[in-house]
């Protein structure tokens, strides 16, 4: 089983996050980055599936040179090998050029020995879109069964479980497939001890746009379809409304919860 | 380091990261987001009811390479002792019982067999107690016995082949739950150590309840009455009171950085607070006189670290002397529980609650200031150093 799970290196949401004032794409300069908590699940998963039979995981990034360490982590935790696309023309890129920057570097990687499965997370912790696992699937043509909250290989199929509001789906596909996960389908392990000093010998291949016969025109803040205009702060928190209750308190509640929709 | 801006943590400000190696870094942040993860959520009620799922913990501790990670070989990760110093620091940023744990476990019960044990007997032991499988525990302390050991009343004599082993060890971690005793006691041939498995007739290990300080941490007296061990039992390589206090060693150099966890949160949680809480219509943060403790707090709490970090850097680089470990431990306890202290006067009677974890932290370096030597045999070891003078008794 070959397994690419494309990883994300993000701001850490514990910090203060903001935009780069010069263009206003996300600041990942001034913020302390790791790698996003929602693709963990992702090398997770991967992990297991290998574990539990044979193979290799392979973790892929697109992002600046410290995205390495978003690399270097899920090589802790136990992928065996790393790629890293790092090319200044893709600074300020959108979901569709992230997701063909990926789609390239997945080709790359399958051709010499092809990919059976493509993991993702559910979203990034700092886009929070989650459409790139689809587009990336369309891009590769594979079949995309996203949000699992179990995932079963078997052979030539990966089914998995996705918990929607009123109902659970069971969904089969044949490989090659693509699986996005969330965050209930597991319990991502920390890198050990062991493992972290076993990462540092482990190969990681750095891709430019060139080595993916992507021309840089495609990609960047230039070639994006959306691009941030403005952004502002949010307010401060205001103070919260507090009811005095004198026998009326249960109405009082209601009414309020009514009045903003909330029941 | 990134551009700093305030609000800044206080050992930020003295990036005594920049002092610490990669491989050091990423041990440091798997054991910190362990501790956020599974004790901090916790540990407050593991205080205040007075337990700890030890045996759970050990496991989990056990597969992230801790127990015994300075050690080489048998199933140990093999880590730097500045890694170890940096585990010990997080950990006791999360609870001192925690860290006591695992100081026990591998600097103490693991570390005599590694040094001191046969083929066989690290074997059979240090693999499983690496792993978190076995729990050992450390006798050499006594009821009457405690900065004097060599008066121990504890005592083996030969039986054919065999060893009889009679009396008893006082504030024992993890007595009542260990697998394994690691038990000092006389002979007619110094002082040895003695490898018990505590499912051996005549061993029984009665927890010590009442404390108020490591609450979160078994504490054990262990009664040896005619406990029977085989000639193999022995640890062979150490003869006489250096042996033990080898082991005391390892446990006092990660106490020098653990003290600085307990330290550390207690200071990031006054701070948090001041900047929270309005009094006559200000933030707490925003008087001089809080500024000033918290000043003079973050001062002591970086001198603390660039101290351990440069002991951890010897250790590393061919070892420390014992006088040195007492430089450490002396320092960076007796100021971690001035911190926890003055942190305390800052939270006001949120203080006193096991909602915000600082009196819990001042309670265990109660302890901390007095085991593993008590401050005022780490004076008289580095007066020793410094006069040539032996002043204990």
């Amino acid at each position: 089983m070959n397994i690419v799970v494309c990883v994300k290196y993000v701001p850490d949401a514990q910090a203060e996050r903001t935009f780069d004032s010069s263009d206003n794409t996300t600041d990942r300069a001034n913020v302390d980055g790791l790698l996003s908590e929602l693709d963990e699940y992702a090398v997770e998963e991967a992990l297991q599936i290998v574990e539990a039979g044979e193979g290799e995981v392979t973790v892929l990034t697109v992002g600046p040179a410290s995205a390495a360490d978003a690399i270097k982590k899920s090589l802790q935790m136990g992928a065996h090998r790393g790629v890293h696309v790092d090319d200044d023309a893709i600074h300020g890129s959108d979901a569709i050029a992230t997701s063909l920057v990926l789609a390239e570097a997945i080709k790359k990687i399958g051709a010499d020995n092809p990919v059976d499965l493509v993991v993702t997370g559910m979203a990034s912790t700092d886009g929070a879109m989650g459409v790139v696992p689809t587009m990336l699937a369309e891009r590769l043509g594979l079949p995309a069964v996203t949000l699992a909250s179990e995932l079963e290989v078997d052979g030539g199929s990966a089914t998995i479980r996705r918990d929607g509001d009123t109902s659970t789906q069971s969904i089969t596909a044949t490989l090659p497939a693509l699986v996005s996960v969330t965050d209930q389908i597991n319990e991502p392990r920390y890198p050990s001890f062991k493992g972290i000093m076993a990462a540092k010998k482990k190969p990681v291949e750095h891709w430019s746009l060139a080595d993916l016969g992507v021309d840089a025109s495609q990609v960047g803040l230039d070639a994006a379809w959306t691009r941030v205009e403005t952004f502002t702060a949010r307010p401060p928190r205001s103070q919260g409304e507090i009811v005095n209750d004198e026998g009326d308190g249960g109405q009082k509640l209601a009414a309020f919860l009514g009045e903003h929709k909330f029941v | 380091m990134a551009r700093p801006t305030p609000p800044l943590s206080p050992l930020h400000l003295f990036d005594t990261d920049s002092l610490i190696g990669e491989d050091d870094r990423s041990i440091r942040d798997t054991v910190r987001r362990f501790v956020d993860d599974r004790i901090r959520p916790e540990v407050a009620q593991w205080y205040e009811s007075g337990s700890l799922p030890a045996r759970d913990l050990a496991q989990e501790l056990g597969r992230l390479g801790v127990l015994g990670m300075h050690l080489e070989g048998y199933g140990c990760a093999g880590m730097s002792a500045t890694a170890y110093g940096l585990a010990c620091l997080e950990l006791e940023a999360g609870d001192s019982g925690v860290r006591s744990l695992v100081s026990v476990q591998g600097s103490l019960a693991m570390f005599a067999i590694w040094k001191h044990g046969s083929e066989e007997q690290k074997q059979e032991w240090l693999p499983r107690m690496a792993a978190g499988e076995a729990i050992g525990c450390f006798g050499l302390t006594e009821p009457d016995f405690g900065s004097n050991p060599a008066g121990m009343r504890t005592r083996a004599r030969r039986d054919g082949d065999d060893w009889i082993l009679t009396g008893n060890k006082m504030w024992i971690t993890n007595g009542s739950i260990a697998d394994v005793a690691i038990v000092w006691a006389q002979t007619d041939d110094r002082i040895r150590g003695f490898v018990v498995p505590t499912d051996t007739p005549g061993f029984s290990a009665p927890e010590i309840t009442r404390k108020l300080s490591l609450r979160a941490s078994v504490t054990s007296e262990l009664v040896m009455d005619e406990v029977r061990l085989p000639g193999s039992a022995m640890l062979p390589e150490a003869a006489g009171l250096s042996g033990p206090l080898s082991c005391l060693n390892e446990a006092r150099f990660g106490i020098i950085f653990g003290a600085l966890g307990a330290a550390r949160d207690c200071l990031e949680t006054a701070v948090a607070y001041a900047r929270e809480r309005m009094i006559f219509d200000r933030p707490l943060a925003s008087y001089q006189l809080t500024q000033a403790k918290l000043a003079d707090m973050t001062l002591e709490l970086g001198k603390g670290m660039l101290l351990a970090l440069h002991l951890g850097r010897l250790e590393d680089e061919g070892g420390i002397a014992p006088a040195q470990v007492s430089l450490g431990k002396l320092n960076n306890v007796r100021e971690a529980i001035a911190i926890a202290r003055e942190c305390r006067t800052i939270l006001g009677a949120a203080g006193i609650t096991t909602e915000y974890p600082v009196m819990r932290h001042a309670n265990n370096l109660e302890s901390v200031l007095t085991y593993e030597g008590t401050s005022e045999v780490h004076q008289l070891v580095i007066g020793q150093a410094l006069t040539g003078e032996a002043a204990f008794r």
